[in-house]
């Protein structure tokens, strides 16, 4: 275990301090750039004046709900990552990777298209069992057998996982022309076009997991270094097991059903965290959530600029003879193409110890 | 395995569990009985007499135009489909020792859709021909860069899992990207073949499939020695003179070929790979001279009984038939990991 880079306390707030900066940074830009141009005086006025011009309702109707939404699924999905990687031990554990965000994907189309479902109430709701079955399924498929839980059975039973509600979600969007075209987008993890009811609507769960899952960091670094270590000190393990497997829940099963399945956010920043402040987890957790969130807010401004109408992007795309539908990429999908690479390394090194 | 027969010859050697004929035998069968009744049934049954009547150029004209023309491609292709993607399983599963290294799995069938999905997104049709030959491409392309990442001082069967994960990923990431640039109608065209489907075969459907079966299958069988010395673990096997790098290799690209081939003419058929060899192995015993053929056979079973649901029980809807395969092979998955992990790293 190497040293990490901000080992003194007064460094680590200072950095956490700068994270918080950097994300409110992001959001700032994430209202201020895409599309539709907006000054900085229509911008700092868009929630003061009584006759909004057009540039202060886009603010106000799509580019502000989506920084928020931004900033705080990405956020959830770092500390659901963290999370997961501590409890399991395995340093591939993510949302994405372990079929959670799928399995929470699955449950929603499934709804949509068999019952049809509208309300976002219980969009939310459907996205939490789907999220806890996918990780009980995991967790059972992974700790069976007689080497009990071990990282590759766990890694292997996500992916398995992972094949199965995609192709049934496939499955049902083959059979229903109209969800398909409801839920593509969605489906790919996009944040477009998201009103800010949707994140109301989760946003007290998400408020719940996070305060939950700070109140567990300190437990959990314990559990870390041994769960005889934590049983020794007197701890609880299954009761911190079980508190962090509902956050976990929470966090993912919210993400997905504000923004789809967003994949690989949970994997990389968290490992970020960890080698700025090591392995205590009080101080991985909130840089997680700076973190995270400042990373989706970023992703979603790239992936604004990437196949705008008139971009070089998309001059080439269509000079190619693609008969271009959208004028954005999915935030997902840049995540888990950045997240990829990272990935692989993750997976090389964890393997040579 | 009380009375191996024991096959030499200088190109191969074979140890048969006694058992394993009559095991094929019985596969071969059934695997008759299904293809009969799966000729027969659909808008117009046909009685299994009368199929096999029609197949042999008697019986009455309309039946044999039925069959000629519309049913015989598609369960051939069924079948091809089933023996290609049981085969690479197996073969998957031995050089990874691992009961879940299926072709869908570790990335192989992810390269091919990428592949595939791009093709129908830049030509906006149905890709004509091109699109067996990009989904090769892309699973090949796939199962190198995996072999390559996953290289660090030789390969490693679990960092080979490992790696296959990072890679399906990735290729989910610009499936989709190119699912949502391309136009409504070509999307739920793509993702029709992405859900594994069988519906569009034809005759050329199978002559695109038979020169990929007959190079490989064969070479698939000639491997059966390596892929039991492999099994053995790497200190045995170099001990006993296997030169495991390169045994490796060949099995990859055998497997790869086989796998390619099948997700080009049926997109990627989920969790045959992953159930064709161990319901194989139950009937057979683990060594792979005998059941590698069972495998083959078992996958045929598979995609024809998939895709002959898919056909008859909702019609006149037309399913793919790869939601069957998906939702038998996730409780066989959960089967699987509770009775043992023997053969897991």
């Amino acid at each position: 275990m190497s040293q990490p880079v901000l080992h003194r306390p007064t460094r680590r707030w200072a950095g956490l301090v700068w994270g918080t900066a950097a994300m409110a940074l992001s959001m700032l830009a994430s209202v201020k750039w895409g599309w539709t141009q907006i000054d900085w005086t229509s911008l700092f006025t868009a929630y003061t004046t009584d006759t909004p011009t057009r540039e202060q309702l886009v603010v106000q109707s799509t580019r502000v709900p989506r920084a928020l939404i931004a900033a705080s699924v990405g956020a959830s999905l770092a500390m659901a990552g963290a999370l997961m990687q501590a409890l399991t031990r395995n340093p591939l554990a993510s949302p994405g990777i372990f079929g959670i965000n799928a399995g929470a994907a699955f449950f929603v189309v499934a709804a949509t298209s068999f019952f049809t479902v509208s309300s976002l109430q219980s969009y939310t709701w459907i996205a939490f069992a789907g999220a806890a079955v996918a990780g009980l399924m995991v967790t059972l498929l992974g700790s069976s057998g007689r080497t009990g839980l071990t990282p590759i059975k766990l890694t292997l039973a996500g992916a398995a996982m992972t094949a199965l509600f995609s192709t049934l979600t496939q499955g049902i969007l083959v059979m229903d022309q109209r969800t398909l075209e409801e839920v593509l987008l969605w489906l790919s993890g996009s944040i477009v076009g998201r009103k800010v009811e949707t994140l109301l609507s989760v946003l007290p769960f998400f408020a719940a997991a996070w305060i939950l899952t700070l109140a567990l960091s300190s437990p959990i670094t314990t559990l870390v270094i041994g769960e005889d270590v934590a049983k020794g000190l007197g701890q609880r393990t299954a009761w911190v097991k079980a508190g962090a497997a509902l956050c976990v829940v929470l966090l993912a099963g919210g993400a997905v059903a504000v923004a789809g399945p967003i994949s690989l956010v949970g994997l990389l920043v968290p490992h970020i965290a960890r080698i700025l402040v090591g392995y205590d987890y009080r101080w991985v957790i909130p840089y997680c959530f700076v973190l995270g969130g400042t990373f989706l807010l970023l992703a979603d401004i790239g992936a604004r600029y990437l196949i705008m109408p008139g971009g070089p992007v998309m001059a080439w795309l269509t000079g190619t003879g693609a008969k271009v539908s959208v004028d954005e990429v999915p935030v997902g999908v840049i995540t888990a193409l950045l997240g990829v690479p990272f990935f692989i390394t993750i997976a090389r090194r964890s393997l040579s110890h | 395995m009380k009375y191996p027969i024991s096959i030499r010859s200088p190109i191969a050697s074979f140890l048969l569990d006694r058992r394993a004929p009559w095991v094929w035998l019985a596969l071969l069968l059934a695997n008759g009985a299904l293809f009969t009744v799966n000729l027969g049934s659909g808008e117009l049954s046909i009685p299994p007499l009368d199929v096999w009547l029609a197949l042999l150029g008697q019986g009455s004209s309309a039946d044999q135009m039925i069959l000629h023309s519309l049913r015989l491609p598609r369960v051939v292709t069924a079948c091809l489909v089933g023996i290609a993607m049981g085969t690479a399983g197996a073969l998957f599963q031995g050089v990874m020792r691992n009961p879940l290294a299926s072709p869908d799995i570790i990335g192989v069938t992810g390269g091919a859709s990428v592949a595939a999905v791009a093709v129908l997104t830049f030509t906006g049709s149905g890709g004509g021909g091109w699109l067996p030959l990009a989904a090769f491409g892309g699973g090949a392309a796939a199962a190198a860069l995996i072999y390559i990442l996953a290289w660090k001082e030789g390969v490693s069967p679990l960092r080979l899992v490992l790696i296959g994960i990072g890679i399906q990923t990735a290729a989910q990431g610009l499936t989709t990207l190119f699912l949502i640039l391309s136009p409504i109608h070509t999307t739920s065209q793509a993702m029709v073949w992405l859900t594994g489907s069988i519906y569009a075969s034809s005759w050329s459907t199978v002559y695109n499939l038979l020169p990929w079966l007959t190079v490989f299958l064969p070479l698939a069988w000639l491997l059966t020695r390596p892929l039991n010395l492999l099994q053995l673990g790497d200190p045995v096997a170099v001990g006993l003179g296997g030169a495991i790098q390169w045994h490796r290799f060949a099995i990859t690209l055998t497997g790869v070929a086989l796998a390619a081939a099948a997700v080009s003419v049926a997109g990627p058929i989920g969790f045959v790979g992953l159930m064709a060899p161990h319901i194989a192995r139950l009937l057979t015993g683990p060594a792979y001279g005998s059941m590698l053929p069972a495998a083959a056979l078992t996958g045929s079973m598979l995609v024809m009984a998939a895709d002959w649901v898919a056909r008859i029980a909702f019609s006149p809807l037309d399913l793919p038939a790869g939601l069957f395969t998906a939702v038998l092979g996730a409780p066989f998955l959960l089967v699987l990991l509770l009775r043992s992990d023997r053969h897991s790293t």
